[in-house]
């Protein structure tokens, strides 16, 4: 592995877990309320998959950290202002029509970044890619045929995946986004600069809403702030609340 | 148990020389313990009584998720949460094969669930209460799918082939959401002073309501005769209920904790412990639909299913139109 500073590889490593993380808890506030049972059933395993990732990625990220901090440690014990993941998993769930939609549009994303993140130059990063993508495949398998089967259902279905999309797509651009963490990752062969993704993106994306007879909005706003932390949303704040209220609240308990 | 009160819909055993030849031979083969398949002809109030059965025991497993689900949210580790997770996904896929078992009975799913949502099915009494702290998770998984094993390792026997397969399968998971359950107890009872208090208050609220799970002591269950002579049932409730307390009232022990009822009482000669029963009043507003969690429950999965109506219906119309597209392109 090529020399990188630890502190850039942490702050990669904290994107990557936090996204799952957020997302992971968004999904099992699903948990007994969903539509359908194969869909209680189906949202808890993708939960599940997504916090078995934040175990990997939060834990390989204190590891790098050097301060002796447990993926627990950093899922419960950090505020708002150190979280690193993108805006959009922290939105509320909204409908079902939107969560699948925002589901979606971070499946595509991550069965992308995770497939190159197999080649990484870093072991541990190609290891738990290897394992995480596997899910990731399977997770945007469904989430699509999910967004086709509303996207091209009914009328109401329709109109409320268009909502959906016209909500969240404003936060898709910040998946894109590269910094000078994202190029010091790609300049040691660690991670791909996510800008070099788009194309690939567009392409599934584009696919998939064609199929869903759904329409990309047209103005190209990017709401942004999450994965450098400058200014997260309204919502980061409340969900953590929940979140960490155990382990602030009974401080070094074993559970 | 998450089959309480079953009301059987006849009202007493039928004497042999009732019966026609065909409930004769049906009850033969139930004495000879050979399953009754889905195609076999069976009297009209034994696939009504099963079909109450095994819908309520489905609706329990699926109303269950939410006082799980409850804590989800605020589960204090990463993995706490996950188990949880499985836990209650679980529970649905539960639901599921139960379902799938009484649609063997020419009843849909749609409208058993329908019949919940009038209030005209009940589920089992446990999940109307709520859960109050972190330990709840902890003496659920350890009490009520610890009372729940009980029942259905009982009901593997049952007379009815698709139901006494979905219990075989279900019990093993229930198995190991039990020792998951106790497992994380003993955390809370081994850990700090609020930790163990915790723990308390959680066993000190969920033991009676677990004991309800195996509904009215035998004198005042009207139901039972028939359905123990169809085996719909296998075991009577007190019998049941007896082996759940010998059973816990070592793990209460174990853990430190005081015992939930200050009457519990070893008895040498029956060789069982003496227990208080549970306030039967209480159990019957809660079936009533007076207990603390009823209404919100009700309501939540009422939400659900209505808030989730353009959803279904959307998959369908899309399914609708791709099979007509490909009979077009034929
Ligand atoms: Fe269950
Ligand atoms: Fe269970």
């Amino acid at each position: 592995m090529a020399e990188v500073d630890k502190d850039k590889l942490y702050q990669f490593l904290l994107r990557m877990g936090d996204n799952t993380l957020i997302l992971g808890h968004r999904v099992s506030e699903w948990c007994g309320h969903s539509p359908v049972l194969e869909e209680d059933i189906a949202l808890a395993n993708t939960a599940l998959d997504l916090i078995g990732q934040t175990q990997m990625w939060l834990g390989y990220a204190g590891e790098v950290q050097g301060e002796g901090k447990s993926a627990d440690d950093l899922a419960f014990l950090r505020d708002a202002w150190d979280f690193r993941n993108v805006l959009l998993v922290e939105l509320p769930n909204g409908d079902f029509g939107r969560t699948m939609m925002r589901q979606f549009l971070y499946d595509a994303w991550s069965s992308i970044m995770l497939g190159h993140l197999q080649k990484s130059t870093d072991e541990r990063i190609a290891a738990i890619a290897a394992k995480a993508s596997k899910e990731a495949a399977y997770h945007v398998e469904r989430s699509s045929g999910t967004v086709v089967g509303l996207g091209d259902g009914t009328e109401e279905s329709h109109n409320r995946m268009q909502a959906a999309l016209d909500y969240l797509w404003p936060y898709v651009g910040e998946m894109f986004a590269s910094d000078e963490i994202d190029l010091a990752m790609a300049a040691a062969g660690i991670a791909p600069d996510p800008a070099n993704l788009r194309d690939e993106y567009d392409a599934l994306v584009g696919r998939v809403l064609d199929e869903a007879t759904l329409a990309i909005p047209a103005g190209n706003y990017v709401h942004k702030g999450g994965r450098d932390g400058r200014m997260h949303t309204e919502h980061l704040g409340h969900l953590l609340c929940e979140m960490q209220w155990l382990q602030r609240a009974y401080p070094g308990c074993e559970w | 148990m998450y089959a309480q009160m079953v009301k059987t819909a006849s009202n007493r055993v039928k004497t042999r020389e009732e019966m026609s030849p065909e409930e004769q031979h049906f009850q033969d083969k139930i004495d000879n313990d050979v399953k009754i398949e889905p195609k076999d002809w069976m009297p009209e109030d034994y696939r009504r009584t099963l079909i109450r059965q095994i819908g309520q025991h489905a609706h329990s497993e699926v109303v269950g998720q939410l006082p799980e689900g409850n804590w989800i949210t605020r589960a204090p580790t990463l993995e706490r949460k996950a188990i949880l997770l499985a836990k209650v996904q679980d529970e649905a896929g539960h639901g599921l094969y139960l379902y799938s078992a009484a649609e063997t009975l020419g009843v849909s799913r749609d409208e058993l669930i329908e019949l919940l949502h009038e209030g005209k099915m009940k589920y089992s009494s446990i999940f109307n209460y709520p859960t109050l702290n972190w330990a709840d998770i902890g003496a659920v998984g350890w009490l009520v799918d610890g009372a729940a094993i009980i029942n259905q390792v009982a009901l593997q026997r049952t007379s009815y082939g698709p139901y006494s397969r979905a219990m075989i399968r279900i019990c093993k998971e229930e198995s190991f959401h039990a020792r998951q359950g106790y497992s994380a107890i003993m955390k809370m009872a081994f850990g700090t002073p609020e930790q163990k208090k915790m723990a308390q208050d959680a066993v000190n609220r969920l033991w009676f309501p677990a004991l309800m799970m195996f509904g009215p002591s035998d004198k005042d269950s009207v139901h039972s005769e028939q359905s123990m002579a169809w085996k719909i049932k296998v075991k009577t409730n007190d019998e049941l209920r007896q082996q759940f307390v010998d059973q816990t009232v070592p793990q209460i022990d174990y853990l430190g904790l005081e015992r939930p009822d200050p009457t519990i009482k070893w008895n040498e000669e029956r060789g069982h412990y003496d227990f208080a029963m549970p306030d039967w009043d209480e159990f019957f507003n809660v079936i009533k639909g007076n207990g603390p969690c009823n209404a919100d429950r009700m309501e939540n999965r009422r939400k659900a299913w209505e808030d989730g109506a353009w959803v279904r219906e959307g998959l369908l119309e899309h399914a609708r139109k791709k099979a007509a597209r490909k009979v077009a392109a034929e």
